[in-house]
């Protein structure tokens, strides 16, 4: 077992390490054989230079995107969390209300994200409530698999010791939907970035997105591109930041997957 | 024993005509049956019979279709929390480290987390879980996981242990050793118990009375007494009334399917 942990620590970091290297190699071998230009297809090492070159730029920008994300994903946790506990109450509320929630993520956010700033205007709002507005659905939808995982026993048990509702919420639902909670967090988090470069595209005064939209207009298709990864990177960030707050917050889950592959 | 003699006694509980159905479903039907203060009673059925729905109507999980069940003479639903339950499956709750699955009961009844510490630790040792206090459940062996499951039962201090299939999920080696230990236990402290099993043997010898499900819907079938002596030993299994008893138990069993 141990023996295969390791190898497989190793495979999981070199992996990604080779795949992107391959793609980086090809990606420049084409950009130099293939005589498009750098205003269509720039080269990897000519990203890399003039990103460098505009990094006080891009870190500028990146910061009013981060903090869209941010603000943003906790409003969606928030909202998400709030959601979840309406939809627990009963299967009526359930039925009723996760048909409208399915039918808000089929709204296409080329036309929500213009309209939140029509009616937001260009400050942060409309940009934290479109990240929050791409990310709580799945937030809310681990959360109630999750807390329908809840074991039956284990709810006649607390029962029987005379819990309540509330109780058998906040002792047994709850901590038992953290496992999905977790899983549909780490899809909410990929999601979060690019709702806020959304947003910032579709008017803005400062952000990756409107970074990205005055390097296209300008036919600097490496500064566009080396915006995308530092947004790439964020996301990046935080999702792996979001396995932390697991280890932090539910440090029985690992150990508990270990003993059920291993008894 | 006392109780049998002077039947005047109020048991601890009574369970008068009970039914239970779900929709269309006859789970339990006109079920009868009691248990005195101190005693240990089985309830031995087949699998499916409705022995677990019985314990959750006990427990208030399932409200009755009909039927009266008397805790020392009083309704149930007037008494409330009288009886501790130990779930069919241990239902010990893996984010919590043992100490804290064994306070559960109390910090539902309202008990600080600090003094319901104090209230199980004495108990710990004599359950045989000393050293692993700050372990997770799942890192415990089959056993200890029972005996853990018992504790969290017995500290809730109730009048009546309701104890479904307690070792089903064990060994044939670790059940025996367990059903050993169960039995020194009762001689300890003398619970009132109920007990679910459909393990002949583990009946007979923890039993002071054993009452026998048909199959669903549920009814009392027969009604045995186990006249061996206490406290209980291994080698008893042999003794002729232990296996006259057995004997008698599976036939009705066999002849009810
Ligand atoms: N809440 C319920 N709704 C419908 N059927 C149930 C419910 N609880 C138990 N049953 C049914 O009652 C029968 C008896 O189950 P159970 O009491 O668990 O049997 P046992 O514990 O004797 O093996 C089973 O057929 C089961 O499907
Ligand atoms: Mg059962």
């Amino acid at each position: 077992m141990t023996r295969t942990t390791a190898t497989d620590k190793v495979a999981g970091i070199l992996g990604p390490v080779v795949v992107i290297a391959m793609i980086l190699i090809v990606w420049q071998w084409y950009a130099t054989q293939s005589g498009l230009g750098a205003d269509v297809l720039p080269s990897p090492s000519r990203v890399w230079e003039q990103g460098w070159a505009a990094r006080a730029d891009l870190w500028a920008n990146a910061i009013p995107t981060l903090r869209a994300t941010l603000i943003g994903f906790a409003l969606s946790l928030l909202v998400g969390f709030l959601l979840s506990v309406l939809l627990d109450t009963s299967n009526i509320v359930r039925r009723s209300v996760m048909p409208v929630l399915v039918v808000t993520q089929t709204l296409p956010l080329i036309v929500i994200a213009p309209l939140m700033i029509l009616w937001f205007g260009f400050e942060l709002l409309p940009k934290v409530l479109l990240v929050a507005f791409v990310t709580f659905f799945p937030i809310t939808v681990s959360l109630v698999e999750g807390y329908a995982s809840a074991d039956r026993d284990a709810e006649t048990l607390l029962r029987s010791m005379g819990a309540g509702s509330a109780r058998i919420f906040r002792s047994l639902r709850f901590p038992s939907a953290m496992p999905y909670f977790f899983a549909g967090l780490r899809i909410a988090i990929t999601y979060a970035v690019v709702a806020a470069i959304f947003a910032e595209y579709a008017g803005a005064s400062e952000g990756l997105g409107i970074y990205m939209q005055l390097a296209k207009n300008s036919f600097r298709t490496d500064l566009v591109l080396a915006a995308v990864a530092v947004s790439a990177l964020l996301t990046l960030i935080l999702f792996g930041f979001t396995y932390v707050v697991e280890r932090l917050t539910i440090p029985w889950l690992r150990l508990y997957r270990r003993a059920q592959v291993s008894p | 024993m006392s109780a049998e003699e002077n039947s005047i006694v109020t048991p601890r509980v009574a369970v008068n005509d009970l039914n239970q159905s779900f929709g269309e479903l006859e789970v339990l039907r006109g079920l009868s049956l009691h248990a005195n203060k101190g005693e240990f009673v089985t309830i031995l059925g087949p699998s499916g019979s409705g022995k677990s729905t019985f314990f959750s109507v006990l427990t208030g999980a399932t409200t009755p279709t009909s039927g009266d069940i008397l805790v020392d003479g009083s309704p149930l639903s007037a008494s409330g929390d009288h009886l501790a339950f130990m779930p069919q499956k241990d239902a010990l709750f893996p984010w919590r480290r043992v100490l804290d699955n064994l306070t559960l009961g109390l910090e539902v009844q309202g008990v600080k987390r600090a003094q319901a510490r104090e209230r199980v630790r004495p108990l710990v040792p004599v359950f045989g879980l000393e050293g692993f206090e700050d372990a997770y459940p799942f890192e415990l062996s089959g056993g200890m996981r029972q005996r853990a499951a018992l504790l969290r039962t017995v500290v809730q201090e109730r009048d009546v242990l309701l104890l479904d299939e307690p070792f089903g999920a064990l060994d044939a080696l670790t059940r025996t050793q367990m059903q050993a230990w169960l039995e020194k236990m009762w001689e300890e402290f003398r619970w009132t118990v109920l007990l679910i099993t459909h393990d002949v043997r583990e009946a007979v010898f923890l039993s002071d009375r054993i009452y026998v499900f048909s199959q669903r819907p549920a009814t009392v079938v027969a009604e045995i007494d186990v006249p061996l002596p206490r406290p209980r030993t291994i080698d008893m299994v042999a003794d002729p009334v232990f296996s006259g008893i057995e004997a008698t138990l599976l036939k009705i069993l066999l002849e009810g399917s």
